[in-house]
């Protein structure tokens, strides 16, 4: 349903009008907004040349954003690649008929669900040297702790992805003589994760996006790099943070549009069983609170 | 746990969680109110209210809260010399909140946008119908509708957003996470204790409100 057209009227010449007028005072008004914080950074002399001036030199680029962009994707692939593994398991073994799989299975999702990245960002690379007798490298940190953070959400929407899937699916599999491992394997995972996908890649964005947190722990990508390296060799700290941002806000919305498309193209393709799938409005407003909206960490 | 028995610790312990627990509640105020006017705006009849709703979630929702916060601190606050107050540390509180509370709006905007899309065409279309205004339909008949079918996602966003206030500690406030890591470093021989003292506390507070949401999502549910 596209609200836009339900929730009101075909506008006629008075709400057109109405709307004209809205829309012109509220323009100005953001206009004013945008002014007004322009004036502002300008008197903090933020708008001059030379602080913009190291982004039209190729050494910035080639010294701070690409290398922190580089430390940015590898980190983020590499959790995306442990999360997707650590989510399957742990919602396979949710899923486990033996209890003293599936309790310390489910325990361990919603305890790493629970607790903030950051935390365990801190308790890696703080914390495990001590136990460990020798350096956690700010790399395994950052992916360390996005692979149990993000890999215990997915397994949560995997979870809700193989329970989404018919009965009859497993049921038929079972019925021409298939053991629990292949019903998992070849009819359940399978549908799940199609209709999983597009909450699978959001996730992914949110993963992509908490690599920033790795400027915590010194981590060289892009904000430490790009934001604080730029910004101490450079003394342009509010520019580079705005480059940096629309960087990033580039790479996430690329993504997100991958996601949009997926979702569209996953649900004109959904399981051909019209009755026994939600329809597309209620799927909105699962229970599964973080199956929709993709949880919104830093 | 001869750590949290000094009361020095103790005091900081507690204190860094009430740190958490005062930026979530102030910016999950701020943000539901500023998402419900964003959303109000991503489906009003004018343009440009729509245009600035997409632009700002499009905007927050793809940069990282990292970004935000680090950005109301070196922006607003050093640059721009806004300071919210004398003290330094509820300087830092009041900047957090701007941050928290202006990257979860645009969550919270299309938690509610997706709700809006969940209450039955007919419902608007009635409403419409007996001659209420676009504000009238919102506000009477589709809002609180679609209310009742955002509650789980809401309950998402605020322990995500209760999660996130740790981040406020990038800019130096002295919240849980800076605490344990602090404590980390002073007694390195007990390093998984004071992990799990911080984490059990962050579980105990979240599991149950993740539950309460999920029992609230449902008893409240619109039955179709």
């Amino acid at each position: 349903m596209s609200t836009s057209s339900v929730l009101y009227d075909h506008p006629g010449p008075r709400a057109r009008i109405r709307n004209t007028v809205l829309s012109v005072i509220f323009g100005v008004a953001v206009l004013a907004l945008l002014y007004w914080l322009y004036r502002k950074f300008d008197q903090a002399g933020q708008w001059e040349a030379w602080l913009w001036k190291p982004f039209a030199d190729p050494k910035t680029w080639t010294q701070f954003v690409l290398p922190g962009l580089w430390a940015t994707l590898k980190a983020a692939s590499v959790g995306m690649l442990l999360s997707l593994a650590f989510g399957i398991v742990f919602a396979v073994g949710r899923l486990s008929n033996h209890w003293w799989i599936s309790v310390p299975a489910g325990a361990v999702v919603e305890f790493f669900r629970a607790v903030p990245l950051l935390l365990m960002i801190f308790f890696v690379f703080y914390g495990l040297p001590w136990v460990l007798k020798q350096p956690v490298s700010a790399f395994w940190a950052v992916v360390i702790g996005l692979t149990l953070y993000n890999g215990s959400v997915l397994a949560e929407a995997f979870r809700a992805g193989i329970r989404s899937v018919p009965g009859g699916q497993s049921e038929a599999a079972y019925a021409i003589g298939m053991r629990k491992t292949q019903v998992m394997q070849l009819i359940l995972i399978p549908q799940a994760a199609r209709a999983m996908l597009p909450i699978i890649v959001s996730q992914l964005v949110v993963l992509l996006k908490d690599t920033a947190l790795g400027y915590i722990v010194a981590y060289p990508e892009l904000l430490q790099r790009g934001v604080n390296d730029l910004a101490a060799n450079y003394g342009n700290i509010i520019p580079a943070a705005m480059v940096i941002a629309v960087i990033y806000i580039v790479i996430n919305s690329l993504l997100t549009a991958f996601a949009g498309w997926l979702d569209r193209r996953s649900r004109m393709r959904a399981f051909r069983v019209p009755k026994q799938t939600a329809p597309a409005g209620a799927a909105d407003s699962t229970p599964e609170g973080g199956a929709t909206v993709s949880e919104p960490q830093g | 746990m001869h750590v949290f028995t000094d009361p020095k610790n103790f005091d900081a312990y507690v204190s860094g969680f009430l740190w958490i627990l005062k930026l979530t509640g102030a910016s999950a105020a701020c943000a539901l109110v500023l998402g419900v006017l964003l959303a109000a705006m991503r489906v009003s009849p004018v343009p440009v209210l729509r245009g600035f709703g997409a632009g700002w979630v499009n905007i927050f929702r793809n940069t990282p809260l990292t970004l935000v916060i680090f950005f109301c601190y070196f922006g607003l606050y050093s640059t721009l010399g806004l300071s919210l107050s004398q003290e330094l540390d509820l300087n830092r509180y009041w900047l957090g909140v701007i941050g928290l509370s202006t990257y979860t709006a645009a969550f919270v905007c299309e938690a509610i946008r997706s709700g809006i899309n969940t209450v039955p065409t007919g419902q608007a279309e009635a409403a419409r119908a007996i001659g209420l205004s676009f504000a009238q339909t919102l506000r009477i008949v589709v809002l609180p509708q679609a209310a009742r079918s955002v509650i789980a996602p809401f309950g998402s966003i605020l322990i995500a957003l209760c999660k996130n206030a740790t981040i406020v500690g990038t800019i130096g406030l002295m919240e849980s996470s800076n605490v344990m890591k602090d404590l980390i470093n002073s007694y390195g021989n007990a390093v998984i204790p004071i992990f799990l003292v911080f984490a059990g506390t962050f579980a105990a507070l979240l599991i149950p409100t993740g539950y309460f949401f999920g029992w609230l999502a449902n008893k409240l549910a619109v039955k179709r």
